[in-house]
């Protein structure tokens, strides 16, 4: 080809054909995926919580296996009976969704469930001093009621967030963590299931009543974590500043509920 | 290999061992360090270098003449980092939990300066056939390395592979552990990536010593 790739003009040129061909075909790609892409997170978030909530396929397995994407919007609407807004100020509800309301919404209510709300964007309110909506789903677990809280927060390089199911007296019943892009082999062990097993049983109150979270502690000497009383869990090698941030999230966002979970009480004696 | 001839197998063989671009030509070793603690994550890694660099090759080597010298590496750099976008977006879609597999990795892929070096080195130079597949062996002989440090650092690191208890289980003291051995913490650190890729040059070295360098 006898084109003079050095003239300054035909550099600039080919620049421009450059952006406008590669922009294009990103933007085509992106914009004919996203229904897609929606879709597949929409299902994760589903089989996030019901992995939370204890509906899973783990038996007989070591590691983590999620409901399937066919049989996951089922489940979800059988397991998960109800879902809460609350009010960050005071735990009050408001807003419900049943689940007969989640199942006729299926058609023009996309978008609006509770569980669709973005915690980052709350999170994002609760900075600029809004008041922040807290979604919380309520199941069965054993024949007794959990409730499901998503968290959110920092981790060593971007966000980690999870869901976790409490009982009415803010005992955790189950766990579910996620990372944006931990260290393999090191941080992002957080998806683990020996992890997440560790929490299983673990108090947010102390005796007292007062609420002091999950530490994810280095020096815990529990490796089995026999001990549920101690808010802490055994650290991941390695892993110190994931687990801080494991640690952090739990103690800021799950606080939030305390409120609503008083609340409770109070209704229930 | 009878389908290639004897000059274009060189193209595949010669990365996998005596221009292996990360013990002889110390390139992406940023990678190397950061996703060998498991030979599962190692293993990933290798398969999506792998086809960034044999389609990112030939598409270079089809432009090579109309590349203004100027601009090539920024050009170059655009050509990876829309595959590698393309090709996140396509398993979003498509293959939902590899794409979360694969998190981590698709921007250490368009860091790998493997990638740029070969797009610089080779497919500028030569056709679409040969700078495939010398995408193809340079691209394996990263992965044999990220392999190898993948087996030590997992097996001495965590007692196991690919997930699967090999060696016992050290807290219930099973297989080896009941003997009195123990994990190394230290091989999950980034820095003991560094000195297995060291003794792995060391071993390449003295077996074959046309690779010192004066």
């Amino acid at each position: 080809m006898a084109v003079n790739t050095d003239k300054n003009s035909y550099t600039i040129l080919f620049a421009i054909a450059m952006v406008v061909i590669v922009g294009s075909l990103l933007a085509f790609t992106a914009s004919s995926l996203k229904p897609q892409i929606k879709e597949n997170e929409r299902m994760e978030k589903q089989q996030n919580i019901l992995y939370a909530l204890g509906v899973n396929e783990n038996e007989g397995t070591g590691d983590i296996v999620f409901v399937s994407t066919k049989e996951v919007a089922d489940k979800f609407s059988t397991n998960v009976s109800e879902q809460l807004v609350l009010e960050s100020k005071d735990g009050k509800i408001i807003s419900k969704m049943t689940r007969q309301e989640f199942i006729d919404s299926k058609d023009e209510g996309k978008g609006k469930e509770p569980y669709l709300i973005d915690v980052k964007k709350q999170q994002a309110r609760a900075k600029k001093g809004e008041s922040r909506f807290l979604p919380l789903f309520v199941g069965q677990q054993d024949g007794k009621t959990v409730y499901i809280a998503p968290i959110r927060g920092k981790g060593l390089w971007d966000a980690i967030w999870g869901f976790v199911a409490l009982d009415e007296n803010m005992v955790v019943k189950g766990t579910f963590f996620d990372h944006a892009a931990e260290t393999p082999g090191l941080g992002s062990n957080i998806k683990q299931r020996y992890f997440m097993d560790d929490f299983y049983g673990e108090r947010l109150l102390t005796e007292a009543g007062v609420f002091k979270g999950i530490a994810v502690a280095k020096g815990n000497n529990d490796p089995k974590n026999e001990r549920k009383e101690d808010h802490a869990v055994d650290a991941l090698a390695g892993a110190t500043i994931t687990g801080d941030g494991i640690s952090a999230m739990i103690r800021k966002d799950l606080k939030l509920y305390m409120p609503f979970f008083q609340n409770l009480n109070i209704k229930t004696n | 290999m009878g389908l290639l001839s004897k000059k274009d197998a060189k193209l595949i063989t010669d990365p996998l061992a005596d221009n292996n671009p990360i013990t002889i030509q110390v390139l992406g070793i940023c990678s190397a360090l950061a996703i060998t603690a498991d030979l599962k994550a190692s293993l990933v890694m290798g398969v999506a270098v792998l086809f960034v660099m044999g389609v990112g090759n030939v598409v270079i080597s089809l432009m090579r003449n109309i590349i203004p010298s100027k601009i090539r590496i920024i050009v170059q750099l655009i050509v990876v980092a829309s595959l590698v976008i393309i090709v996140d977006q396509v398993l979003k879609a498509y293959a939902f939990e590899l794409s979360k597999t694969l998190s981590v990795f698709i921007g250490l892929i368009i860091t790998n300066c493997i990638i740029m070096g070969r797009f610089e080195a080779f497919a500028l130079a030569n056709g679409p056939y040969r700078s495939f597949l010398d995408g193809i062996g340079n691209a394996l002989g990263y992965a044999v390395i990220l392999v190898i440090v993948g087996i030590f650092r997992e097996l001495l690191g965590a007692g196991t592979l690919m997930g699967y208890p090999v060696l016992g289980d050290p807290i219930e003291k099973t297989g080896v552990f009941s003997i009195g051995y123990e994990n190394n913490g230290f091989m999950l650190m980034p820095p003991m990536a560094l000195i297995i890729v060291g003794l792995i040059i060391w071993v390449q070295r003295s077996r074959n010593k046309d690779l010192i360098e004066d």
